[in-house]
């Protein structure tokens, strides 16, 4: 019974659609991965002007500010030791792709979120969607990237928009859902515009929730852009994938302390900026 | 001055709502609609006016409607018939931009919960109204501060809703309605959710501003002690309806249905009952004569660990503690004179329960209560007391 329906040709579609698109769109995405380019590779070579010892002091005293003391020595001693095991310039090239990659899912996510928190059938619509992303294995859509961007940073940053945007939306919509009714009704009584209910309720009362969705996204997007060194993308992840590949161990080692160094760096300090409130 | 009119207004929720307004028009009752149309009436055809400076109060149970018909005042519900006036336009024929205009310049909103912004210091709070139609900051920030004052909020600008008590919350909610000077003030139970001794406090409070500023307040309560305190008129909703509306007296002496006469039941008991109305017998009483031995056992047979000492005409001369009269036993005494004490509470017979509350809830020792002749008529225990608040006949003898 079952064999009598003919195999779904699901994998020559794709195969058609992505050619299609590749053909015919070329030069957007061609267009769009310049710009891309551009901007990553700027914020990496804005954090290698940088002195080593100034970034770290800055670093740390952002830390200490926000996540106190002991983050901030923390931060010292980290990035000191991937200065010390010479991955310095590698490390600033996956910050610069992870800093790219969170600040565009910002940009797409919490209006997004906010959409989804607004309009119902958009909810039904983008849910779904993410569920899509998140599960989707990345390693079947960090392949089709290339054709549309090339090698390198650009597919590397638009897989880790896919990968990484999805707690963004999800805690912006469910933080502004979350907001008590009598609120709503506060902005509306006295007289809000929507965007001032946005504004002035809103999005402070969800700050705190859309914070650990940027937190989540960070961390996601870190470990992301480690992935995406298969498809050229460098970095830290360039390193480990370079020792695997060489079978050195105590390379990849090293590079995966580092990675791990950043993650508590950029967790702790996004974590605390979520927990102070005021 | 007539500032609300509001005409045949009706709601009903659910997406059916012809089927079931057409139904709600020929006069069918709310749960036939409910069942045939699945739609829940929420205000059936309410009418009344609000004249300027008049405080109106609107009263029911939960469910009876009255949240959302205050709620289709400022549109935040929107009905689904009837009209609105405020100082005769129509605000549910308003444009978006009138009724933002409307709801900010004449308007203001007290909540329940509060709904207090907890980001917000007190004086941004309060500021709230004025900071949405974009007033400059040292501007709004006075007039903030003036509102303040009239609560007697005064110092607390840059407090956290967190520090503040209920009480004070609720201040802070009624300052940030004032601060924008609205005409009409939109109270949705504000007092409910504080605690009866501090909801007095506010209640008072908000009468003396009301003396001051006049404004036009629509208030909710489910309270009718509070509705027959704050309102000049109230009206009464059951089931969606105004099933009666008037002053005070109306409403207490002529309930104009069942339900309201219910209601007027219901009234703070403790403000109609005398002590005579609740007492009961003393179990016994002892005379002086009776000596120790004697006043002891009568405690011991009616299990009480106090009994009243008269004398022979039935004059109250004190109260006897049996741990008292044991000892004089012990010492071999015969007479009970050293054990009497006549420091125990005693009232009249025409005192009303209202004032005896707070002797009730500390003495250990049973009320006496006492004719103008000062003899013994009754005595109020605690449980007698309780049944006569809770609308039960006392209970004949002492438990």
């Amino acid at each position: 019974m079952m064999n009598s329906i003919p195999r779904i040709p699901l994998a020559r579609w794709t195969d058609t659609a992505i050619e299609y698109l590749t053909v015919n769109y070329r030069d957007i995405t061609r267009a769009v991965s310049d710009v891309l380019e551009d901007f990553i590779l700027g914020i990496r070579d804005i954090l290698l002007v940088v002195p080593p010892e100034v970034l770290i002091i800055l670093v740390a005293l952002i830390a200490w500010r926000i996540a106190g003391k002991n983050i901030a020595l923390f931060s010292i001693f980290g990035l000191f030791f991937i200065y010390n095991v010479q991955l310095w310039d590698v490390t600033m090239q996956t910050i610069a792709m992870v800093m790219a990659g969170v600040s565009l899912c910002i940009i797409i996510g919490i209006p997004m979120g906010i959409f989804a928190a607004k309009n119902k059938v958009a909810n039904r619509i983008i849910m779904p969607i993410l569920d899509f992303m998140q599960t989707l294995p990345a390693f079947v859509y960090l392949l089709p990237a290339i054709p549309f961007f090339g090698l390198g940073v650009v597919p590397a940053v638009i897989t880790t928009i896919i990968f990484a945007m999805p707690p963004v939306i999800r805690l912006t919509s469910l933080g502004i859902q979350e907001v008590p009714e009598e609120l709503r009704e506060l902005g509306k009584s006295f007289g809000a515009t929507f965007f001032q209910m946005l504004s002035k309720i809103e999005l402070p009362l969800a700050r705190t929730t859309i914070l650990a969705g940027i937190n989540q996204c960070i961390m996601l997007s870190l470990s992301m852009v480690v992935i995406a060194a298969m498809i050229g993308a460098k970095g830290l992840g360039g390193v480990v994938w370079t020792a695997i590949q060489t079978l050195n161990m105590g390379m990849g080692f090293e590079a995966g302390i580092a990675i791990v160094i950043l993650a508590i760096i950029l967790d702790r300090i996004t974590q605390s900026l979520g927990q102070s409130n005021n | 001055m007539e500032k609300i009119r509001v005409n045949n207004l009706t709601k009903i929720y659910g997406n059916n709502t012809d089927r079931a307004l057409a139904m709600l028009n020929n006069g069918i009752g709310n749960d036939e609609i409910r069942e045939k149309t699945k739609n829940v009436v929420g205000v059936r055809n309410a009418s009344f006016t609000v004249d300027a400076g008049e405080s109106f109060v609107i009263m029911g149970l939960s469910g009876s409607g009255k949240s959302t018909l205050i709620r289709c005042l400022n549109q935040l519900i929107k009905e689904t018939t009837g009209e609105i006036l405020i100082d005769g336009e129509d605000i549910t024929k308003m444009s978006g931009k009138k009724l933002i205009e409307v709801r900010r310049k004449k308007m203001g909103m007290v909540f329940q919960s509060f709904a207090l912004l907890p980001n917000r210091s007190i004086v941004n709070n309060v500021a709230f109204g004025l900071e949405v139609q974009d007033m400059p900051k040292i501007e709004r920030y006075e007039k903030a501060v003036t509102a303040m004052e009239l609560v007697g909020l005064k110092g607390w600008e840059d407090y956290y809703p967190e520090n503040l008590s209920g009480g004070m919350q609720q201040r802070v909610g009624l300052a940030r309605a004032l601060a924008t000077d609205p005409d009409i003030l939109l109270m949705d139970e504000p007092f409910s959710a504080l605690d009866p001794l501090i909801r007095q406090d506010v209640q008072d409070e908000l009468m003396d501003i009301q003396k001051k500023l006049q404004k036009t307040i629509v208030f909710i309560t489910h309270d009718l002690d509070e509705a027959l305190k704050v309102g000049d008129r109230i009206a009464l909703m059951k089931d969606g309806e105004i099933v009666q509306m008037g002053n005070s007296e109306d409403i207490l002496l002529s309930p104009a249905t069942e339900y309201v006469a219910k209601f007027v039941e219901n009234i703070n008991r403790s403000k109609a009952l005398t002590a005579s109305s609740v007492m009961v017998k003393p179990r016994t009483v002892v005379h002086p004569k009776d000596g120790p031995m004697a006043t002891l056992h009568q405690m011991e047979k009616y299990g009480i660990s106090s009994v009243f000492v008269t004398d022979r005409s039935g004059e109250l001369l004190g109260y006897v503690r049996a741990e008292n009269a044991a000892d004089l036993v012990k010492k071999g005494h015969r007479v009970l004179d050293e054990a009497i004490e006549t420091d125990g509470p005693i009232t009249g017979l025409d005192t009303y329960l209202s004032e005896l509350l707070d002797v009730l809830a500390h003495t250990k020792i049973p009320v006496a209560v006492v004719d103008e002749k000062n003899h013994i008529k009754g005595t109020l225990v605690r449980g007698s007391v309780i049944a006569g608040l809770a609308g039960e006949r006392g209970m004949p003898y002492d438990e």
